[in-house]
């Protein structure tokens, strides 16, 4: 992956590309186990 | 703008690291994924004249059900018969398309809603929605398998995953914005509808900015693409409608027809088979905490076994699905007669991660097959497989089901034909997959073809 990085990608650009689609699924997996281990508690 | 979406000027630079294009799938899929959870606005839907309650007017559930039925319908219409676009007009014009009609959709159903006229919640998130989904749900794949020579079903397997996961987002994001909107004379539906609607629009739209194809020739540093090609994986390319002819295409269509058919039937019933296989002991509490932990593992099995497809290859992955899938079913009607609730569960999770992971190894399988130029195209027709077994597997599930009840069969018991019936499903599945030889020469695309279609 780092070598790709050199030219016109950013390591900036690649946390900022990740953490917008992987924060809110993030969010969605965490809502859903925390409802399902209450559910199941 | 037109030059902008032309697959020319998505052309990746030097220095372009291939790690951006999954975040760009991701973009599309965790948006249409939202498909998943439109069971949220059924019921405020049959309240929006009565608001505490269902009033005369009010739209009926049966009549709402045609919502999400038209949608699936549409989604694979149009993965079938644009297929070909999305691949020649390459994937940022397909994002870009899909995400004014998935976002536009739910701008149109906003309106239905708004003035009550279900035709236009047919029209907008039905049809314009469906078409959005079918484009979004193809339009990475390729590309993905472009840039990932060498880990194509990881590749893919992660934007399918999205596609899993994007209920987990759209179903909390929706019940909070109805929540916000609703006030003691209003539901609030229309307005979380705009919301959802321009927040998608304006993800997708990311994506499709985002995503970049390779230049024609590019490979991962130190790849070195295999001297002696594999068995079952072919360097050239068949055309489309050639893919087709094949029947290597009809048997992967029936190895992820039947694999869908026996995950989707027990998904949708899964709730209502946990509490009468173990009545007393699984409460409908519970059993919503089941149906999230299935959604869970459906997702994770979408990444885990199409990147485990990557080292043991498709063919051995279907035949994991199909072999441990046949006990695991053969097995819930023990575990339900002995009591053992803990295994009932892990049989489950086991058997939905492997729903999931059939529908993220089929697009490297068809890589495999038929190569990359078409790939993409080729899925969309493949998907008509998954509209199949969508009828398919529920309409087995819930009339063997009621038939044992009415035979006299305790409820308890009433599951057991149907896991045997699907157990018998995978083991034709095992067979089709064991029939799936390479595809023959002649169906690989002439030079004269490849001059014309041009070489992506």
């Amino acid at each position: 992956m780092r070598e790709q990085t050199a030219g016109g990608t950013t390591a900036l650009h690649l946390i900022l590309a990740w953490g917008f689609v992987g924060i809110p699924l993030a969010w969605g997996v965490i809502e859903t186990v925390r409802n399902a281990l209450a559910l199941f508690g | 703008m037109a030059s902008f979406l032309d697959r020319d000027r998505t052309v990746a630079r030097p220095g372009f690291s291939r790690w951006m294009v999954p975040p760009a799938a991701l973009c599309i899929h965790l948006c249409i994924g939202q498909v998943y959870a439109f069971s949220v606005f059924n019921l405020p839907m049959t309240k929006l004249i009565g608001i505490t309650q269902s009033a005369a007017a009010d739209w009926k559930l049966t009549d709402l059900g045609w919502i999400f039925s038209i949608a699936i319908f549409c989604l694979g219409l149009s993965a079938a018969i644009m297929g070909r676009w999305v691949e020649e007009g390459g994937p940022r014009r397909a994002m870009f398309t899909a995400a004014l009609c998935f976002g536009g959709g739910f701008l149109v159903s906003a309106f239905g809603i708004s003035s009550h006229q279900l035709w236009l919640v047919y029209l907008g998130y039905g049809v314009l929605g469906g078409i959005g989904l079918g484009l979004g749900y193809i339009s990475p794949v390729s590309t993905l398998i472009k840039w990932f020579p060498d880990r194509p079903g990881m590749a893919t397997g992660m934007a399918i995953m999205g596609f899993g996961g994007g209920a987990f987002v759209a179903s909390p994001l929706s019940v909070w914005l109805m929540k916000h909107f609703s006030t003691s004379t209003h539901v609030g539906v229309a307005e979380t509808f705009v919301v959802m609607g321009v927040v998608y629009l304006a993800f997708m739209l990311v994506g499709s900015a985002i995503v970049r194809v390779p230049a024609p020739g590019w490979q991962p540093a130190g790849y070195v693409a295999p001297l002696t090609p594999k068995k079952l994986v072919t360097t050239q390319d068949v055309y489309v409608y050639q893919a087709l002819k094949t029947p290597q295409f009809w048997l992967i269509w029936w190895v992820l027809c039947l694999n869908v058919t026996a995950g989707i039937g027990v998904l949708g019933q899964a709730s209502a088979m946990s509490q009468e296989m173990f009545p007393g002991r699984v409460t409908p509490v519970a059993a919503a905490g089941f149906v999230g932990l299935m959604s869970l593992f459906n997702m994770a099995g979408r990444f885990f076994w199409a990147s485990t497809s990557d080292f043991i290859g498709r063919k051995n992955t279907y035949f994991i699905f199909f072999a441990l899938g046949t006990v695991l079913y053969a097995a819930v009607p023990y575990t339900g007669a002995v009591g053992n609730l803990s295994l009932f569960v892990l049989c489950f999770l086991v058997i939905i991660s492997m729903y999931g992971g059939g529908f993220a190894t089929v697009p490297a399988y068809l890589r495999d097959m038929f190569g990359t130029r078409y790939v993409g195209a080729i899925h969309g027709w493949l998907i008509t497989a998954w509209s199949a077994a969508g009828i398919l597997g529920p309409v087995l599930v819930n009339y063997i089901r009621q038939y044992q009840i009415d035979s006299g069969v305790p409820k308890a018991q009433a599951y057991n034909v149907t896991m045997d019936i699907m157990a018998a499903l995978l083991v034709v599945g095992f067979l089709c997959n064991f029939m799936i030889r390479s595809v023959h020469e002649r169906h690989y695309m002439r030079e004269e073809l490849l001059d014309e279609v041009g070489v992506a």
